[in-house]
């Protein structure tokens, strides 16, 4: 572990050539929708930074998120890992095991206190201390305590830490809760999908080491230059929708010619992600491409938003009991209101009667 | 709870049990009210021959023609362009068909053998686009209009806020103008539920008692021997 080096003499060192590092930061520049002539002035800055200290802690999770980063193609995981950031800590990773591993853990903490960056995957327990999830006999929730207060800026990957995920559904029998309601005097940027797309965790690093700040976020705390518009926005079936073609069940002709997967329970147009664009395994497909709907993994509570597979058009309206209960109400209301305006008849016939029948005094 | 999911869970449901209750009470209290018995002998014989009423109110009389015509026009235009928007956009079409599903256990194309038609966005677009002109164009009619201005009231006001807030916000919603598209298929969703809540205690009842009213009148226009 040698910080002191820049990232340009570590590219040198390693044989990377000036004219493939533009390359991969004009790439970088057009995935985060930055100018073309970010690219050189992003190589300039990366170029001349020292490797920033990134400390990863894996919670309430399922590995996924690193699965996910593992596929990565721009950067790749190996000159992620190597040539941007120093990944000192991240269990599933590193070689270290046991206490050497919480040593390193420790050191790096240490060493770089203020300076790292602290990735999250997963949430956080609550209930019984947060004994649920604990690493070397210690809660997550400790954990996350102690390293935040030496992170720069907290990256949460994934929709467990960034909104609590799965651990939070419905009935949360481990209180989950994200990071962001733990942490409160920390930068934070969440990066949520379940799990999310590589290169756009990749990105959100690439962009805080090019400016040295974490990216332009919106009101759910994620980049905007991969979360500014809904998978909808930019699906490949988009047109398919606007014309009214819309496939009836998964093996359908409508299917099989690629038609417009709301009718099937596609949460497309309430998902902000960039699946549509930058997509998967460097950028062979996407879940709608494969022909599966939009599951809506990016956004909070995805889990407890009804089924994936009903569309977003059938509101909760009740049921046929809540219905049918209101009819009735409905019905006794009306009777009532009716036999009160026939008692009012009657009184009024009655008043109008009488005089006639009155015998004249005297 | 964000708004929207206020607004797709315990919004509707109160929205969907008022509106249910509320229509029922309104039908229900007057079809059980009394009638006034008619002791005159009828003047003609044919008893149903007087519904022709509801066809023959639905078009302007020449004698009016000229008083009538732009409100009558602006009329089918609003009502035509709204409902091909509510029954002919898929969403729309898909929300009915779970009421139906939810309430009956049945679906359209399982009762008719073919599934309800829908349109392709654009076309919906356009109509509820021509639907906002005639509203607005009615609105303006009955602001300068003086005799119109002063027999309304709030409930004409607000009946029309009601009617064209569901139209604009969808359309908004459709094209992503003004919001984030959750915020805005939120406050569209929310202005629905306004206009079902609405509905039973306003002039908007009109929907389920207006062929009924034109069919009894006329029947009994034609009991007197008028001429329809």
């Amino acid at each position: 572990m040698n910080p002191a080096k820049t990232i340009g003499e570590r590219l040198a060192e390693a044989g990377v050539s000036r004219r493939a590092f533009l390359k991969f930061c004009t790439a970088l520049a057009s995935m985060m929708a930055l100018p073309p002539a970010a690219g050189p002035a992003m190589a300039q800055a990366i170029a001349t930074r020292e490797r920033p200290s990134v400390i990863w802690l894996p919670f309430q999770e399922c590995t996924g998120c690193t699965e996910s980063i593992t596929r990565s193609h721009t950067p790749t995981l190996e000159s992620l890992i190597f040539d941007l950031v120093s990944l000192d800590y991240q269990e599933t990773l590193m070689a270290a095991a046991g206490h050497q591993a919480e040593a390193v853990l420790a050191a790096a903490m240490k060493e770089n206190f203020g300076k790292y960056l602290l990735i999250v995957d997963g949430s956080v327990p609550l209930v019984e201390d947060g004994a649920y999830s604990c690493t070397a006999g210690r809660s997550n929730l400790a954990l996350l305590k102690e390293a935040a207060q030496g992170a720069a800026a907290i990256i949460c990957v994934g929709t467990c830490s960034s909104y609590g995920g799965i651990p939070r559904a419905a009935p949360n029998p481990t209180q989950a809760v994200p990071v962001s309601a733990v942490v409160k005097d920390r930068p934070i940027v969440n990066v949520p999908g379940c799990p999310p797309i590589p290169v756009v965790i990749t990105g959100v690093l690439a962009h805080y080491l090019t400016f040295g700040n974490l990216p332009e976020l919106d009101p759910l705390g994620r980049p905007k230059a991969f979360y500014g518009e809904t998978i909808h926005d930019r699906c490949y079936r988009r047109p398919f929708y606007d014309q009214g073609r819309f496939a009836k069940t998964f093996d359908d002709e409508g299917a099989r010619s690629g038609w417009c997967l709301y009718e099937l329970g596609c949460k497309g147009p309430v998902t902000y992600n960039a699946c549509a664009t930058l997509k998967w395994n460097a950028g062979t497909s996407f879940p709608i491409q494969s022909g599966h709907g939009c599951l809506g993994c990016s956004e909070p509570d995805f889990w407890d938003r009804g089924s994936f597979y009903r569309p977003l058009a059938a509101a909760d309206w009740g049921s046929a009991k809540t219905v049918g209960a209101a009819a009735a109400a409905g019905v006794a209301l009306g009777a009532a209101a009716a036999w009160a305006a026939r008692r009012r008849q009657d009184r009024f016939v009655k008043e109008a009667a009488a005089p006639a029948d009155r015998k004249p005094e005297g | 709870m964000d708004l929207l999911a206020f607004a797709r869970g315990p919004g509707m449901q109160w929205a969907t049990a008022i509106f249910v209750a509320g229509v029922l009470w309104r039908l229900v209290g007057v079809a059980l009210l009394r009638r006034k018995p008619d002791l005159s002998a009828p003047r003609v014989a044919a008893k149903w021959k007087g519904l022709r009423l509801i066809v023959l109110r639905s078009w302007p009389r020449k004698e009016f023609l000229g008083g009538t015509a732009f409100t009558e026009v602006m009329g089918y235009v609003f009502h035509i362009g709204f409902l091909v928007a509510l029954f002919f956009y898929l969403p729309h079409v898909l929300f009915f068909a779970d009421v139906a599903q939810g309430l009956l256990g049945v679906t359209f194309k399982g009762v008719f053998g073919v599934a309800w038609p829908t349109l392709p966005g654009g076309i919906i677009y356009f109509a509820s686009a021509v639907s906002v002109a005639a509203l607005i164009a009615v609105l303006v009619h009955r602001l300068v209009n003086p005799v119109k201005r002063l027999i309304s009231n709030f409930d004409d006001y607000f009946s029309w806020f009601v009617t064209i807030a569901p139209i604009a916000t969808g359309m908004a919603a459709y094209s992503h103008i003004g919001a984030p598209y959750q915020t805005l298929l939120a406050l569209h969703l929310l202005s629905v539920e306004l206009l079902m809540v609405w509905f039973p205690f306003g002039k908007l009842m009109h929907a389920f008692t207006i062929f009924a009213a034109r069919g009894s009148t006329g029947m009994l226009f034609e009991r007197k021997g008028a001429t329809l």
